[in-house]
């Protein structure tokens, strides 16, 4: 990224790896392998939470039961999953800041990532836990946005580490 | 033998391409990664119904029916990619300390559905919609998240290499469980 519009957030990107908490991760042999394996399982938990309704929305899965329901027992695990891999994402970012600042896949993720954390919470999350909700047009386009969403995160986020 | 076996499947041109290669390599192993969340994501919603702690109200049979169609094709994807994985490298894989963890691991894990099919579910119609399971549903619940869990963190410290056989000196364990053949001592 050689963008002019984000050199000026170089700065920033190096301050955020020269904090404590970005310096003490980068030195340690087994901190940063071991915050990416629980950043590695928050992922199962939020694949598991999100897709038992994204699939019950596209008219698959748990077909027999309401969405609401489904819904309402992932919601704990939704948030958080989604708490715990912000934090370790945030400790895996403040180790190689610069490094992700000169990555591609890095902006690709960042830019995706509010998007897919507003719609889940602010549209999907309010039309889920709506009781009359059955798998319709609206249902399955919401189920496949927050699959493509959460998919080019994911993604963006594995290839951090080829780019 | 089964080292001579492994270092001729690696020399082999196919696994040389794979190993070497600048787009596939790093899709499979993306596909392979990204997998888990459908994977042991959907594996996981299942054991929580079956220990008890969440989806109450969904019948157990309803996970192990309509729900596991998903986790299954999710698997055969993981088999195939971690083959291939295993393939591009075999030597490496089969002497890192995590592998053999792993595949441990997986045993378990493949003993504990065995057993989880082959008995407890076959009087599921008894438990089936109780919120919460007889005492070794739970258990079998319990087992194959944790053991899935490790896995996914054993498959993640395979790509680190502080325990290679290349690196020595190691503890003599670390060597032992990882099937190093030590020369010029």
């Amino acid at each position: 990224m050689t963008d002019r519009g984000l050199l000026m957030l170089l700065p920033f990107f190096e301050w955020c790896q020269n904090t404590f908490v970005g310096q003490a991760v980068n030195r340690s042999i087994w901190a940063f392998p071991v915050i990416e394996a629980i950043h590695l399982v928050g992922l199962c938990v939020l694949g598991g939470a999100l897709l038992i309704v994204d699939l019950r929305m596209l008219g698959a899965g748990l077909e027999r039961q309401r969405i609401s329901e489904l819904a309402g027992y992932a919601r704990p695990w939704l948030v958080g999953a989604v708490s715990l891999m912000l934090a370790t994402g945030l400790l895996l970012f403040l180790s190689e800041a610069v490094k992700c600042y000169y990555n591609t896949s890095f902006w690709v993720k960042i830019s995706t990532l509010p998007v897919a954390l507003v719609f889940t919470f602010a549209v999907r999350e309010r039309l889920a836990h709506d009781p009359a909700l059955d798998t319709s047009l609206k249902s399955r386009l919401v189920g496949a946005t927050s699959i493509a969403l959460w998919f080019t995160v994911a993604a963006a986020g594995r290839w951090i580490g080829y780019s | 033998m089964i080292r001579t076996f492994l270092e001729w499947l690696g020399a082999t041109p196919w696994s040389v391409a794979l190993l070497e290669s600048y787009y596939v390599w790093p899709l499979v192993e993306s596909t392979h990664t990204l997998t888990i969340a459908l994977f042991v994501g959907t594996a996981a919603m299942m054991d929580l119904r079956l220990m008890g702690v969440s989806f109450g109200s969904v019948p157990a049979s309803e996970f192990t029916g309509r729900m596991l169609w998903w986790t299954r094709a999710a698997f055969v994807v993981m088999v195939v990619t971690g083959l291939l994985i295993f393939y591009s490298s075999p030597i490496r894989y089969y002497q890192n300390i995590f592998f053999r963890a792993k595949m441990l691991l997986l045993v378990v894990a493949g003993l504990n559905i065995w057993l989880f099919h082959g008995r407890i579910h076959r009087k599921v119609a008894e438990w089936d919609l109780k919120d919460i399971p007889p005492r070794a549903v739970r258990v079998a619940g319990a087992v194959s998240m944790t053991s899935w869990v490790l896995i996914v963190v054993f498959g993640r410290m395979i790509a680190y290499n502080w325990f290679d056989c290349d690196l020595q000196p190691q503890p003599g364990w670390v060597n032992w469980a990882s099937g190093c053949v030590l020369t010029g001592e």
